[in-house]
């Protein structure tokens, strides 16, 4: 059960029972859709940028806790910044997810999901939404995928 | 007075599961992940083994003592699986596993007789491996798939089955037990309106192969596919059934040694059924340890088989579906072997997740068959499945975890 505890820790419960953000974005000016095949989970990013800055930002989609999570607090996370800077810290939670450690002063409440790494088939549930804004600033493909 | 066979005694069934004794996150391992794949007895891994140390050589070529000896163990397994599913051993080929064999008709028997106007009539619940191929085949022929609904029962939902079938109908797939559901099919009703316009039949037996007699004669069905390792046979290696006329009149699936008679620069001549559709050198200690695992269960008996496994199915459905919150899936009336279910509020991984945290093994996700969780409604499921040594007792502690994971991921 210790085990459970460092994957699931309290915010992460939290945020997937009550996630914020969680709905449509109206007047958004990119969006894109991640999907894990494997699991089935979906998720859609939606933005609104005021220049270089992220002004609003919200997802839907369902998926386990982990993915869920992870994008309710990307959203809480990334309001205000430059795209330059989430795509800074798009980089360093992944290098977190992966176990090259990450700058977890940076990372603030996101460290809450460091442990993920521990489970490598779960690092791809965390990445999803992250993956999904990183398509929706690169206006690339609409559609993503893990696999 | 009806005689029920006597369900096994896992006490006696699980010393001859080395896998079974181990610990994982510091439990006891419960594997409830049977219909993925199905731990090996030592009766197969011993016959593996000893292949390898004392007879191991090329079947059908070496002139020496060791050929013979593979040649006959290899045989003998063809033999071993026929007489397990009621056939005759020129009509079993040896594949790599269930995909491989519908593949092989698929290209061999659907390339050469599908054409344009024809139909093949599948079923909404069907693993992807009885799915794809007959979506490329159709897209080479230019014939066109039809699917038998599921109903709201969820079980095969039969009223409109005039309507599916017709002279237009060349062949008609489906699983004989859903992986994804449990559900037995009525195959026996489905290929006699089949007959009935002169379409044949294709069995996906991988998940009733190893859980009740298989009879391929009774059943009356022309194709017939299993893989070994869902049967506590090793990985690599299944087999297809196929009636002697239809493989006779088909073509080669791959070119390669051992499927000819004569080759010249520019052409060959095939070698006879079933060998014709054996290129290349085959999986020899796989289908050896298949031969294997065949005995073990004939010796078990396949009635006592399939009694312990609905016995432990039935218990199941009951423990989870006592449960708040617990939806289960699948048609009661026949659902055995395998049992999907969800919590509301728990997606599947998580649930999976929790789940081994306590030793338990379980699969959550689509299960190869995505049509299947469009028409449920939903993205995954959590499913558990049961083989001869699994015990009441695993049953209690999934029950018990499935409940602990709820009060975990809700904080109730």
């Amino acid at each position: 059960m210790n085990d459970m505890r460092d994957l699931y820790q309290q915010l992460i419960l939290d945020h997937n029972k009550s996630p914020r953000n969680k709905g449509p974005l109206e007047n958004s000016t990119s969006r894109a859709v991640g999907h894990n095949p494997l699991c089935g989970d979906r998720i859609e990013v939606a933005l609104r940028l005021d220049g270089d800055m992220i002004a609003d930002i919200k997802f839907e989609g369902s998926g386990c806790a982990i993915s869920q999570a992870s994008a309710s607090m990307m959203t809480t996370v990334l309001k205000g910044f430059s795209t330059g800077r989430a795509q800074e810290l798009f980089e360093k939670f992944h290098a977190m997810l992966t176990g090259d450690g990450g700058d977890m002063e940076q990372l603030g409440k996101l460290a809450a999901l460091a442990d993920v790494y521990k489970f490598p088939a779960r690092v791809k549930c965390a990445m999803l939404p992250w993956r999904t804004l990183e398509a929706s600033l690169d206006s690339q493909p609409a559609m993503i995928s893990t696999e | 007075m009806i005689d029920h066979p006597v369900a096994l005694d896992p006490a006696r069934i699980r010393p001859d599961f080395p896998a079974l004794a181990m610990q994982v996150h510091g439990h006891p391992l419960a594997y409830l992940d049977n219909a993925a794949t199905t731990q090996k007895p030592n009766q197969v891994l011993e016959v593996v083994d000893d292949y390898y140390r004392h007879s191991n050589a090329n079947v059908h070529r070496a002139i020496y003592e060791l050929g013979t000896r593979a040649t006959e163990a290899y045989e003998g397994a063809r033999q071993k699986a026929a007489d397990f599913i009621g056939a005759d051993s020129r009509s079993i080929i040896f594949t790599r596993g269930t995909t491989e064999a519908i593949n092989l008709v698929a290209y061999a028997w659907g390339r050469k007789e599908l054409h344009p106007g024809d139909e093949v009539l599948l079923t909404e619940i069907e693993h992807h491996s009885n799915l794809v191929p007959w979506q490329l085949a159709v897209k080479d022929t230019g014939a066109t798939l039809r699917h038998i609904p599921l109903g709201a029962d969820q079980s095969l939902d039969l009223t409109n089955l005039d309507d599916l079938l017709s002279s237009r109908t060349r062949l008609v797939a489906l699983g004989h037990q859903s992986n994804a559901l449990g559900n037995v099919n009525p195959v026996a009703q489905i290929i006699r309106r089949a007959r009935e316009v002169g379409a044949l039949v294709l069995l996906d037996g991988a998940q009733a192969a190893p859980h009740f007699p298989i009879d391929v004669s009774a059943l009356d069905c022309d194709f017939y596919a299993l893989s070994g390792h869902k049967m506590l046979g090793p990985t690599g290696v299944g087999l297809l059934y196929g009636r002697r006329d239809l493989l006779e009149s088909m073509d080669p699936f791959m070119g390669g040694g051992e499927m000819i008679s004569s080759v010249t620069l520019d052409s060959a001549e095939w070698n006879e059924v079933p060998w014709k559709f054996e290129a290349g050198t085959p999986n020899i200690a796989q289908a050896i340890g298949l031969g294997a695992a065949v005995d073990y269960l004939t010796a078990l008996g396949m009635d006592r088989v399939r009694q312990t496994i609905d016995d432990l199915s039935a218990y199941a459905a009951e423990v989870l579906g006592a449960l708040p919150g617990v939806t289960l899936y699948g048609d009661a009336a026949t659902r055995s072997g395998a049992l999907s279910f969800n919590m509301e509020g728990v997606h599947p991984h998580d649930m999976a997740q929790f789940l081994d945290g306590v030793g338990i093994a379980v699969r959550a996700g689509h299960h190869c068959a995505q049509p299947l969780m469009e028409r449920l409604g939903v993205s995954a499921t959590t499913r558990a499945s049961f083989q001869i040594y699994n015990t009441r007792e695993e049953i209690d502690r999934l029950g018990v975890a499935v409940r602990e994971a709820a009060a975990f991921m809700l904080g109730v």
